[in-house]
């Protein structure tokens, strides 16, 4: 049976793992590359790597990072963040990445989901939705970008729909609204979201104890769920993680 | 014993060869059979479509390269992709493929729940030995992303079996080629274990 991902999420600034809120406050909490082994030695399914520099000229900082984690660690991740075009994508592929993924861009420019299936397929491109909210939307939920600051005229639902229809392999939902409060994945959007696509659902945004993966898991119907602080700053192993959620009866990889 | 990585456009190669690197494997990545010729064993991985591959792999002669090795008995391990197109036919655009093995490649079937492509971690439930799944325990899980599986014709020839929705083979053997659905190189320690089986076989 296919089991359930756990997916930890490192953003990294200049080449360090740092940890904020909302882009903003950054602390530095390590060597993404060894918290990667780390990781990986507990049992992660996945990593994703968010590139939060700033600035263009410093993006061979995040390529050899991605290089050195490929040449430790023996499971799939994903990078993301500062990814602008094709070029962009592959570079990060070629530097050991099996997956990218477009936020932003996605939306100012839909095409380029399509474009990145056709060269390196559907399972490289994965697209993050950050949503919100909103009830002047039909499904209740806005599309927002730049990190949830920018609010844009797209409903999150029919987002989904065309985001699969373009040729994307996976979504990453983040929610906007419980990113940060460690009150647990917003279920109602991400079963939602995930019972109205034929491709894996990733959620993301407010996790603080194992119960909201298990949460997420049996109501949310996610085929995977991302975690940042609970293991970078709260104690948490994904070990530990991991055999609350099989207790469950839910199946995940030990 | 020098490992030839047949290079034929389908994917991207780079988890194959940071591994084998990892390993410490005596190998090298190639698309031209000359080069590939001297190699006393063979990983043919692979991501991708299967026609598309299928018209690489005859244009560049390595189609009949991997057939003759194939005829030779030198070691071989599909990964991916290239575990679908050793059979004889691929559903994905009607591909006549390597025919090395008799079987087609069956799409997964839509149906409610199931998504496609099987992508993340499944369960590998060993039916019979094979010094692949050396020191790798019963029921291990390995990272798949695929929308066919192989389907080899005779039910001798499964190794092992994974349920997605229906039991399908995700490892079968012909003669001295092995072919794993799943992708050991991005499998951590227990897909390793089985890349080292092969290296050391």
């Amino acid at each position: 049976m296919l089991q359930k991902r756990i997916i930890v999420c490192l953003d990294v600034k200049n080449g360090r793992t740092t940890k904020g809120i909302k882009f903003q406050n950054n602390i530095d909490i390590g060597d993404p590359v060894a918290m990667a082994e780390l990781y990986y030695h507990q049992g992660v399914d996945e990593l994703v790597f968010y590139d939060i520099t700033a600035s263009t000229e410093k993006r061979s900082i995040m390529i050899d990072v991605v290089r050195r984690v490929a040449e430790k660690i023996f499971i799939p991740f994903s990078v993301g963040g500062g990814i602008g075009s094709l070029q962009d994508m592959k570079q990060v592929i070629m530097a050991g990445a099996e997956k990218v993924s477009v936020n932003s861009l996605a939306v100012k420019k839909p095409e380029i989901i399509t474009e990145g299936a056709l060269h390196f397929g559907s399972q490289c491109i994965v697209v993050g939705m950050d949503v919100k909210k909103d009830a002047d939307m039909e499904s209740g939920y806005r599309i927002v970008i730049h990190g949830g600051r920018t609010p844009v005229d797209l409903d999150a639902l029919s987002w989904a729909k065309e985001v699969e229809r373009r040729g994307a392999g996976e979504i990453v939902l983040n929610s906007i609204d419980a990113d940060g409060t460690k009150d647990g994945y917003e279920l109602n959007l991400t079963r939602m979201i995930s019972e109205s696509v034929g491709i894996p659902v990733v959620a993301s945004g407010g996790a603080g104890i194992p119960q909201h993966l298990i949460d997420v898991f049996k109501e949310g119907k996610a085929d995977a769920a991302l975690i940042a602080s609970m293991v970078h700053l709260d104690g948490f192993t994904v070990g530990e993680i991991k055999k609350e959620i099989e207790k469950a009866g839910i199946p995940v990889r030990m | 014993m020098k490992i030839g990585v047949v290079d034929y456009k389908a994917g991207n190669l780079k988890s194959v060869e940071t591994a084998l690197k990892y390993l410490k494997a005596n190998f090298i990545i190639s698309g031209n059979s000359r080069d590939l010729a001297g190699c006393g064993k063979i990983i043919f991985p692979g991501v991708g479509e299967a026609l598309s591959a299928m018209n690489v792999l005859n244009k560049s002669g390595l189609a009949a390269f991997m057939k003759n090795s194939f005829a030779s008995d030198i070691p071989i391990l599909g990964i991916c992709l290239g575990s679908q197109i050793v059979l004889d036919t691929s559903d994905e655009n009607n591909a006549v493929c390597l025919g090395l093995v008799p079987g087609r490649a069956v799409r997964f079937t839509k149906t409610s729940g199931l998504k496609i492509p099987h992508m993340g971690w499944n369960q590998v439930e060993i039916i019979r030995d094979h010094y692949i799944f050396n020191g790798v325990p019963d029921n291990s899980s390995f990272y798949f992303v695929h929308s066919y599986y192989p389907a080899p014709q005779s039910s001798n020839d499964v190794v092992a079996v994974t349920e997605y929705g229906k039991t399908f083979s995700s490892v079968f053997t012909s003669r001295n080629l092995v072919a794993v659905q799943f992708h050991p190189e991005k499998s951590g320690e227990t897909g390793l274990q089985m890349l080292l089986n092969f290296i050391k076989h």
